[in-house]
């Protein structure tokens, strides 16, 4: 019997960590209750992308929308919409600018200025089931390649199409594969790097879980265009549900024959294994990686010689990205013109974006480069929560640094973002708003590379720590203005002579906030106070004059510390304040701000 | 090799292609820092002290690591360079606890004559006070030698030396970042790790972070009881080094002078280990000559090197059976003198303080097993490394290069050219042989054996002897001795003699012997020159066979009766422990 109805329930980390596997449990339950088992698919797919309204369900055919989906809303989906066919208005999504409610997954805002090319899958197939892949065009890329083109065409193409690295380092990939392809051995291979680090970053997560095809075709592809047989996939071992289904994707692909020997009936054979990560950050380094996966210590090796001509047992090795991997078939199935057609001319193609921090639409996006950064911001993001002011995008993660209010027209691509002082990175977008401290977020960045440090080299291992240790001076009130001078002679000596990529961009956000927020620096070690009310040494909320007297701030404090009549200006009790900042985000008119104490002496 | 056209800091020079710009740079004598690169061992680039500039690149490169290309303009020192290299080292010495005054490396210290060159502060430290003391990491129970993290300046040097010299990898990088500190897994006793002491890793150290356990202070005090006879012995490899400690150039025969100092200490009595080497060879001679008799078993290992000796209890137990029973030289010393010299003076063992001087940091853990001694004392009581010697006589005051020759005399210090080559790889087999094959043919056969000679990893020889083909071959260094046993897994061939040293090159390249400089390393060859001062010896000795030693002869005549007599045995020869690496874990 043909299914009539398809219920696609999402099964990326972030909704099954909200239950979304026991939804479908539920489903399946009251499906069978119901008795129309039969008529209705239900799907585990992947990422939907709009992460903050999770978990998230899409009905077909009538692609209705619904958030926030619980296990206790189930019966009402099937009994009313399923069964009855009419669609549970209070799941959909709010029409922010009118009543309404928004049914369709096409009609929201978030999705209008996304183009999904490597998500193109995710939220659209089931990953653990082949044939949905390929009746996606799956595997057609690598028959054409195998069948129609030669080695050389293959780099000819991924050249033309301009295609550059998405996991930070932004080299071009055609002239990567190039490389690999020149250097004369018999045994060659070629790496995936699963090691995904970057904090909050999750766009390669989704792409292994909702599409782990699409990766293992690429490879292939790969493999065939360098002269490899032999392919390494290295997931960190923080993502078992990546891993599972990478896992499984490998046996199908196995068994369909499109992977192992003599593929289509060609003399290419290709096979692909697994190496987990072990929770080191650096590890997703090339270097460091390869070593790793060789069965040493993860630390990073001086390039030259590159992967590419000795690289993994001293092999030539092509070490790509998950994303990057995930766009090849799209080149060879619709194009290289085709690819060039979407983005910027210096970087053709889309990018995808981690959204997270003050931001109301957290999730996944895929954009075109070209588009601006407000607009992905506002238009997509759905702009700063609370109506809070916003202050800074971090890009790039640990790596990056922060684009300011001024450059928010900027248009995203490789070049336009390392103008500013930032990078591209693996795509971490996090938006940071008037309550973020700077120093503190630059001394969040630096915590986890001085944590995540191999130890190797001298610049990274001790100079990010004393960088480090100045922060936490800093933000304890005991920083002085030489300082930040300091910050800036090891930021800049660091970046010039660290030995891999962790070190060389390690001093980037202290750099970037010292750059753009000097006066929140300068407040921190003179006025030793934090204006965004978040270093608890150097915070002293204080309500000022324009304060209206309308108790909201007294209704939100935890500790009872603020005092006054409705309508008269209010008071808060330093000495029960335990500096949480929830009278700040509470006042309407922001009269409450952290400033420096004036205190009396008395003798 | 085609030739390239660079210049550095503005002066045009050509140079070989496949060269690094250290390389380059040092061939012209231009000057560029480096820590971590130790040629051959080390070559990770990681410091970054070396660090350069080429025209057109924006980031700064390690020279060491670095190939010349045709064309290249080179900096290498402008304000920037030095402010780098200044702040790098200035890093490193906010992390290091400063105690030059009794380091064993104040004076041969690579890090300091950095310090010293860059007119480091030590900055960090004045303004922030010393580094994380917790998280120093310090360990001696093992009575050999040190691993003292807060020295360490993570070069990474004893790791490579440690992977590619012994093969055993028993001292790597734990935890990360600025937590990094050099051990055995999870700072496990170094006892117990599977360290055979071959002390490579000392020797690849530019500080004072791995060191031997200094024993100089009870050698000290030992010297001032007067109820004690101080009796001294010192090993053939001693003289070809002890120089260094001193400035004299590498490969300095100082025999005479060491002796001399020896006096000038104030020591009773002064042996020579060389004695005993001889005698090793008449035990260990007539040891094989019977297992020729009763065809096996065979290979026979030689037995005399403690480094080897810990690494076949360890990692080949099963081939116990192979090793000679014969103690090493220092240990039969040392047993004939707490009885054969103690019962000639009409001393009490009990108040003999019997001292060996050391080319190796294995024998301190070698006097102290159980076997070595009896009736409640020790046939060694103290080991000095020659690096400690050599503190002692500076300690002192005495003025060495000054000192006059002198020469011991009498018994347990005379010896043949065949026992002074021990110190050289390939020199107890070539001793053996002359002595082994002259008793067997008897008549005089060849003094030579020069195939044995020389530091390839594994050299092999056959002889015939009285009518017999015997195989022998020469292993030295961990990485060799795991290949051989990799090919004894697959040979057909029988081997009959295996001579067997711990370190590479033989004793003269021991772990206790003088500290080379990285950079010295890669232009000497340090081992060849220190060998040629034993083989020298030999050549102008007057007696080239242990069996023509006439002291070695009365002491069977009076004492011990003949080679592997029941007192032979009592007395030099020993037993041997199957052992396993972290047999101590919980």
């Amino acid at each position: 019997m043909l299914e009539r109805i398809q219920v696609l329930i999402c099964g990326g980390t972030g909704c099954m960590s909200s239950h979304s596997k026991e939804i479908k449990k539920a489903f399946e339950d009251e499906l069978i209750a119901l008795g129309i088992k039969e008529e209705v698919g239900l799907i585990l797919t992947g990422c939907f992308g709009l992460c903050e309204k999770g978990p998230v369900i899409v009905i077909y055919p009538d692609e209705t929308f619904y958030s926030h989906v619980k296990v206790s809303d189930v019966r009402t989906i099937c009994e009313e919409h399923l069964l009855k066919g009419r669609p549970v208005m209070n799941l959909m999504v709010n029409d922010p600018n009118a009543k309404t409610k928004i049914k369709q997954m096409s009609q929201l805002k978030f999705y209008a200025k996304q183009k999904r090319i490597a998500l193109r899958n995710c939220g659209q197939i089931n990953p653990l089931d082949i044939k949905e892949y390929i009746a996606r065009d799956g595997y057609l890329a690598l028959a054409k390649v195998l069948t129609e083109l030669s080695s050389d065409d293959v780099i000819d193409e991924m050249i033309a199409s301009g295609l550059k690295g998405r996991g930070g380092g932004g080299f071009p990939t055609g002239v990567k594969w190039q490389f690999a392809r020149r250097s004369e051995s018999d045994i060659k291979y070629v790496i995936c790097n699963a090691d995904e680090g970057d904090p909050g970053a999750f766009m390669d997560r989704a792409i292994l879980e909702g599409d782990p095809h699409s990766i293992l075709e690429a490879m292939a592809i790969c493999g065939y265009a360098i002269g490899s047989n032999q392919g390494y996939i290295y997931v960190r071992a923080e993502y078992p549900v990546a891993v599972e289904r990478l896992k499984h994707a490998i046996n199908e692909a196995k068994e369909y024959g499109l992977l192992g020997e003599r593929i289509f009936d060609t003399d290419f054979s290709f096979d692909i294994d697994i190496r987990l990560g072990a929770g080191a950050f650096v590890c997703g380094e090339e270097t460091a990686l390869i070593r790793s996966i060789e069965g040493y210590r993860g630390m990073p090796t001086t390039k030259p010689p590159f992967p590419a001509v000795k690289g993994l047992w001293d092999k030539p090795t092509n070490v790509n990205n998950v994303e990057t991997l995930a766009n090849v078939p799209v080149i060879f199935l619709k194009g290289a013109s085709f690819f060039r057609s979407i983005g910027t001319d210096k970087s053709p193609g889309t990018k995808v974006f981690a959204l997270g921090g003050k931001i109301n639409n957290t999730g996944l996006v895929e954009v075109p480069m070209g588009v601006s950064l407000r607009e992905v911001v506002y238009d997509i993001g759905g702009g700063i929560p609370a109506k809070r002011k916003f202050k800074a995008i971090q890009t790039g993660g640990p790596s990056g640094g922060c684009i300011t209010e001024k450059d928010l027209d900027t248009k995203i691509d490789f070049d336009n973002l390392t103008a500013l002082g930032s990078m591209m990175g693996s795509g971490g977008m996090i938006i940071m708003d008037e309550d973020n401290c700077m120093v503190d977020v630059a001394r969040f960045y630096l915590d986890f590379t001085v944590d995540e440090s191999c130890g190797k080299c001298t610049p990274c291992r001790e100079g990010t720590k004393q960088m480090l240790d100045i922060l936490n001076r800093i933000c304890e009130g005991n920083g002085t203005l030489e300082d930040i001078d300091e910050l800036e002679r090891l930021g800049q000596m660091i970046k010039k002579t660290s030995l891999c990529g962790l070190g060389q961009t390690a001093p980037n956000p202290v750099l970037s906030t010292i750059k753009h927020f000097k006066d929140e620096y300068i407040a921190h070690v003179v006025d030793k106070n934090c204006p965004a009310g978040v270093c608890s040494n150097l915070t002293n909320f204080v309500i000022h004059d324009n304060c209206i007297g309308c108790t909201k701030c007294a209704r939100n404090c935890p500790v009872n510390a603020i005092s006054g009549w409705p309508k008269q200006i209010h008071t808060i009790d330093q000495d029960l304040c335990i500096k949480c900042g929830a009278c700040k985000k509470a006042c309407p008119v922001g009269a409450i701000t952290s400033d420096v104490l004036l205190k009396e002496v008395s003798l | 090799m085609n030739k390239l056209n660079i210049t550095i800091n503005g002066l045009p020079l050509t140079v070989s292609e496949g060269k690094t710009i250290l390389e380059a740079a040092t061939e012209h004598n231009i000057y560029i820092p480096r820590l971590c690169f130790l040629k051959d061992i080390h070559e990770e680039g990681n410091c970054r002290l070396c660090s350069i500039k080429i025209e057109g690149d924006k980031q700064l490169k390690p020279a060491c690591k670095t190939m010349v290309k045709d064309n290249m303009n080179i900096i290498t020192d402008d304000q920037e360079i030095y402010d780098t290299v200044s702040m790098n080292l200035e890093l490193l010495t906010h992390r290091h606890h400063f105690e030059c005054f009794k380091c064993s490396r104040e004076d041969n210290c690579e890090f300091l004559d950095l310090l010293r060159k860059y007119s480091i502060d030590n900055e960090f430290s004045q303004l922030y006070g010393q580094y994380d003391e917790q998280n120093y990491y310090y360990q001696d129970e093992n009575g050999v030698m040190i691993i003292d993290s807060s020295k360490c300046i993570l070069c990474g040097r004893c790791v490579s030396a440690c992977e590619k010299l012994s093969g055993l990898s028993v001292l790597n990088f734990n935890n990360r970042g600025n937590k990094t500190y050099v051990g055995p897994a999870l700072f496990h006793d170094l006892a117990d790790s599977g360290c055979i002491y071959c002390g490579k890793c000392i020797q690849a150290c530019p500080t004072g972070a791995l060191r031997e356990k200094d024993d100089i202070k009870a050698v000290e005090r030992a010297l001032r009881d007067k109820t004690k006879k101080v009796v001294v012995q010192v090993a053939p490899a001693v003289r070809a080094a002890l120089g260094e400690a001193f400035g004299l150039p590498i490969g300095t025969d100082v025999e005479g002078k060491l002796f001399s100092a020896l006096k000038a200490l104030g020591v009773h009595e002064i042996m020579d280990t060389n004695f005993t080497a001889d005698l090793t060879i008449l035990e260990e001679g007539t040891e094989f000559i019977k297992r020729l008799e009763n065809n096996g078993p065979f290979p026979m290992f030689t037995s005399c090197s403690p480094g080897w000796v810990n690494m076949l209890e360890l990692y080949y137990p099963e081939f116990i059976g192979n090793l000679s029973t014969c103690k090493s030289p220092q240990q039969m010393a040392g047993a004939l003198i707490k009885t054969y010299y103690a019962e000639k003076m009409g001393y009490d063992p009990k108040d003999i303080v019997s001292i060996s001087i050391m080319p190796c940091i294995a024998k301190k853990a070698e006097a102290r097993r159980d076997e070595m001694g009896r009736d409640g004392y020790k046939d060694v009581d103290y080991v000095l490394t020659t690096r400690e010697f050599s503190r002692l006589i500076k300690r002192r005051g005495i003025d060495f290069n000054a000192l006059e020759d002198s020469k011991p005399f009498g018994m347990l210090s005379s010896y043949t050219g065949a026992g002074v080559i021990f110190g050289a790889t390939g020199g107890v087999m070539e001793a053996a042989l002359r002595t082994v094959s002259e008793i067997l043919e008897e008549k005089p056969t060849p003094i030579e054996f020069k195939e044995l000679r020389g530091n390839q990893e594994i050299k092999e020889a056959s002889y015939s002897i009285k009518g017999q083909t015997i195989n022998v071959a020469v292993v030295h260094g961990g990485i060799s001795i795991k290949q051989f046993f990799k090919h004894l897994e697959t040979t057909d061939k029988t081997y009959h003699f295996v001579e067997f040293m711990g370190c590479v090159g033989g004793c003269i390249n021991g772990g206790g012997q003088p500290v080379v400089k990285a950079q010295i390393q890669e232009q000497v060859d340090v081992k060849s020159l220190r060998a040629a001062v034993l083989y020298k010896i030999d050549d102008k000795a007057n007696l080239r066979k242990s069996h023509e030693n006439q002291f070695v002869k009365e002491l069977y005549d009076t004492y011990l009766e003949k080679p592997n007599s029941h007192k032979s045995h009592e007395l030099l020869h020993t037993t041997y422990q199957k052992r396993a690496p972290y047999a101590k874990i919980d």
